[in-house]
């Protein structure tokens, strides 16, 4: 994906906003400063325990309009439908739309639907984009510098094996919920204590591990994790050494990293535990002079190892 | 070349079954593996039972380390 | 989780290193091959390479079954898939091996209808919810896992299903063990023999490689500690033999259970190795009583002739002859996205170890 990313569409659409790669771009309008993003959700299965693809489909966006230090205030909803999708199916995916968007307060605004052949679609596609106010404009990773610490909201991986516990062919039981949640009230508890957070960005598609390196190459500097420190919920963890799964690339929905300066970590720690979404937050590690470009995993077993980013997604294995 | 790990057995009827692994548990299949009850311990691989784990030659291995 | 976060314990951990470094200080070079692609991504993971003294040198072997299926299987696979009334249930493993035109995981964007499972009991539950399919199960792996197809033959001839079967592509070890001895050209000094095949197996059928060859011998568990200590008890052997150090779950003799339920499916046969070729008596195919469930009887697949793309060294990679940097498509044109070669493919494989490791 990140390769066609740079080998499609950033040499069709070269243009100075899309090449800073944020999460939304940056616009102005006038005096104003929006960020605009849009995500496509596939999804299967479509329900999935603590979620579905609507929630899932308003809280992504959101999410990304929330990093780049936006208040996300419109979305828009468009609808691919296969064939001989059930009605009830279709209410129950839209009324979750609404709770979700009511939820994070945003309104749903504009939208499309298709019908498409059966196999054309898997049951339903959603698309949503969104818009957002910018209030916090010192965001970027240029103002990411060595020393300052990297935090993490929330056990990761939780999304990931919540979809995979319900799959066919896979099924087991891990009492795990996906983390799929709006984020922009955590973000901007986080916000106002600080004014050194350099950067946030939400570790969906690719996992922690990815997002970080994404940081990394980025910047120009390097991150040092520590394992130890990396919060892995119990039933994650198992259901990972079971199918041979390495929850640093495990999809997050509601998580966000945070790097922020050393000075006001303990600060920002302590404001995003006071939300619900990030009541287990951790300072995971530091961004480093060193191993510039890279992210390094200081291991349990007391040694030091490379992560690199995984852009397919990690299948389930035996061997 | 293959994963596979121990997890604890709570239901057994004939070659199918129920085991667990912290929050974690999933049916298996015990079809390769005679003399189980709930309780015990099993290696599980692509879903089946393939060995018991011995609680006392694993204790044994770590005192052997820890004695060095 | 117990009997895994003991065995991960950091203090027993920087102890059997310490025992290590001692008993190697001064002593030449000693290579292990670690013959379990699942030893591999373990050592890969824990970063024990950093742990080890620079003169115990580690090599990855032939363990990793999605790395020695040939391409044919693949082909066959592809082609299977392509077969309207298939669908094709598999391990996540197999997804994206490359084949000589196309993946299973291109055919599937294509269209074709492929289904990943964790085990033969839910490729079972397939074949029972859309009777009018069918499931093909790829039956890959080495004793650990073909006892598993086994079971489910057997389990379908049971209940009279009519459409399971499976392509069989079963290898077993020590005849591949005994081609890289006799192939004397990576000068081993010890194995670190895999764990989870010999729970199957025991370690009785290793005995020839301390016995005729002089080769010392491990069977080792997957965990840090497990790894460290097998090492250890290799480099302590004064005489080469044939040691269990995971001893928890691997006798001598092994589980006869499991064993009779594959003879009672499969019969040994000679098998081609991906990267080593053709090794006599060192797969399985699937006995005449049970042609029925056999996917290759049953459809006849029809392939083209397979196409290798010579530069790339999996096979010698395989051998523990070279190392995935020495080769040309390392990281250029293979790489975990676009894999060329299978040991690109496997997440356990030597390549992708190296690739996304970086060790």
């Amino acid at each position: 994906m990140h390769q066609l990313i740079d080998s499609l569409f950033m040499k069709e659409f070269s243009n100075s906003i899309l090449s800073q790669r944020k999460d939304s771009a940056i616009l102005k309008l006038g005096d104003e400063k929006i960020a605009f993003t849009t995500d496509t959700y596939v999804v299967d299965p479509i329900f999935f325990p603590g979620g579905d693809i609507g929630s899932l489909a308003v809280n992504g966006t959101i999410n990304d309009i929330s990093v780049c230090g936006a208040k996300p205030i419109f979305i828009s909803l468009g609808l691919v439908i296969e064939e001989g999708l059930p009605k009830a199916v279709l209410d129950r995916v839209i009324k979750s739309v609404g709770a979700a968007s009511r939820a994070a307060g945003v309104k749903v605004v504009t939208g499309d639907t298709k019908v498409v052949e059966r196999g054309s679609a898997d049951k339903i596609f959603i698309n949503t984009s969104g818009i957002g106010k910018v209030s916090y404009e010192n965001l970027s990773v240029g103002k990411i510098k060595p020393g300052d610490v990297v935090l993490v909201s929330g056990p990761i991986g939780d999304h990931a094996i919540s979809v995979l516990s319900v799959r066919e062919g896979i099924a087991f039981r891990a009492k795990v919920k996906s983390d799929s949640a709006p984020l922009n009230g955590l973000i901007f508890q986080a916000l106002k204590v600080s004014k050194n957070i350099a950067f946030m960005r939400d570790p969906t598609r690719g996992g922690l591990a990815t997002t970080l390196n994404e940081i990394t190459k980025l910047s120009g500097f390097g991150i040092a994790l520590e394992e130890k420190e990396i919060p892995v919920r119990e039933g994650v963890r198992e259901a990972c050494e079971l199918l041979g799964l390495d929850p640093l690339y495990l999809a997050c929905e509601g998580r966000v990293v945070i790097i922020v300066s050393k000075n006001d970590a303990a600060k920002v720690l302590s404001a995003v535990r006071k939300s619900r979404e990030g009541r287990a937050a951790r300072i995971i590690g530091t961004v480093t002079k060193e191993h510039k470009g890279r992210v390094y995993l200081n291991t349990l077993a007391g040694s030091s190892r490379v992560l690199d980013m995984l852009s397919g997604e990690q299948l389930p294995r035996i061997c | 070349m293959c994963l596979a790990i121990p997890m604890k057995v709570i239901s057994i009827h004939g070659n199918e079954g129920t085991v667990k692994a912290g929050n974690l548990s999933r049916r298996a299949n015990f079809s390769l593996l005679k003399g189980v009850k709930p309780g015990d311990y099993v290696l599980l691989h692509a879903g089946f039972a393939i060995e018991k784990v011995d609680a006392i030659e694993a204790k044994g291995m770590l005192k052997l380390i820890r004695e060095v | 989780m117990r009997y895994v976060d003991e065995f991960r314990n950091r203090k027993l951990i920087d102890k059997i290193a310490r025992l290590i470094r001692e008993k190697m200080a001064g002593r030449a070079e000693y290579k292990i091959m670690e013959v379990c692609g699942t030893h591999t991504m373990a050592i890969a993971r824990w970063g024990l390479r950093q742990i080890l003294p620079d003169n115990v040198k580690l090599i990855s072997g032939p363990g990793c079954p999605v790395c020695v299926t040939p391409k044919k299987y693949i082909d066959k696979a592809v082609a299977l898939s392509r077969m309207p009334e298939v669908t094709i249930a598999t391990f996540g493993d197999m997804l994206r091996v490359p084949g000589s035109y196309s993946s299973l995981d291109k055919e599937r964007s294509a269209g074709a209808s492929v289904k990943l499972v964790y085990s033969t009991d839910d490729a079972l539950d397939i074949a029972r919810k859309y009777p009018r399919r069918q499931v093909v199960f790829l039956g890959i792996g080495f004793e650990t896992t073909a006892p598993t197809v086994a079971a489910s033959i057997l389990e379908a001839k049971k209940e009279g299903l009519k459409n399971y079967s499976v392509l069989c592509g079963h290898k077993t070890m020590p005849e591949a063990l005994k081609k890289l001895v006799v192939d004397n050209r990576t000068r081993i000094d010890g194995f670190l023999l895999p764990g989870h095949v010999s729970a199957i197996i025991g370690s009785l059928p290793y005995e020839f490689l301390a016995e005729e060859y002089s080769k010392s011998c491990v069977v080792g568990g997957f965990e840090p500690v497990d790894i460290l200590e097998s090492i250890f008890m290799l480099i302590s052997q004064k005489k080469p033999k044939v040691e269990i150090e995971y001893s928890r779950i691997t006798h001598p003799s092994g589980n006869s259970t499991a064993r009779r339920v594959m003879e009672r499916v499969f019969v040994k046969a000679d098998s081609v190795w991906r990267g080593i070729g053709k090794v006599r008596s060192s797969g399985l195919r699937i006995r005449k009583d049970f042609s029925d469930f056999d996917a290759d009887i049953r459809f006849s697949p029809n392939i083209r002739p397979v196409r290798e793309d010579a530069r790339c060294i999996c096979g010698d990679v395989l051998k523990g002859v070279k190392v995935p940097p020495q080769c040309a498509l390392f990281g250029r044109s293979c790489t975990p996205e676009h894999p060329v070669g299978a040991c690109m493919v496997s997440s356990e494989g030597t390549c992708a170890a190296y690739y996304k490791y970086g060790v």
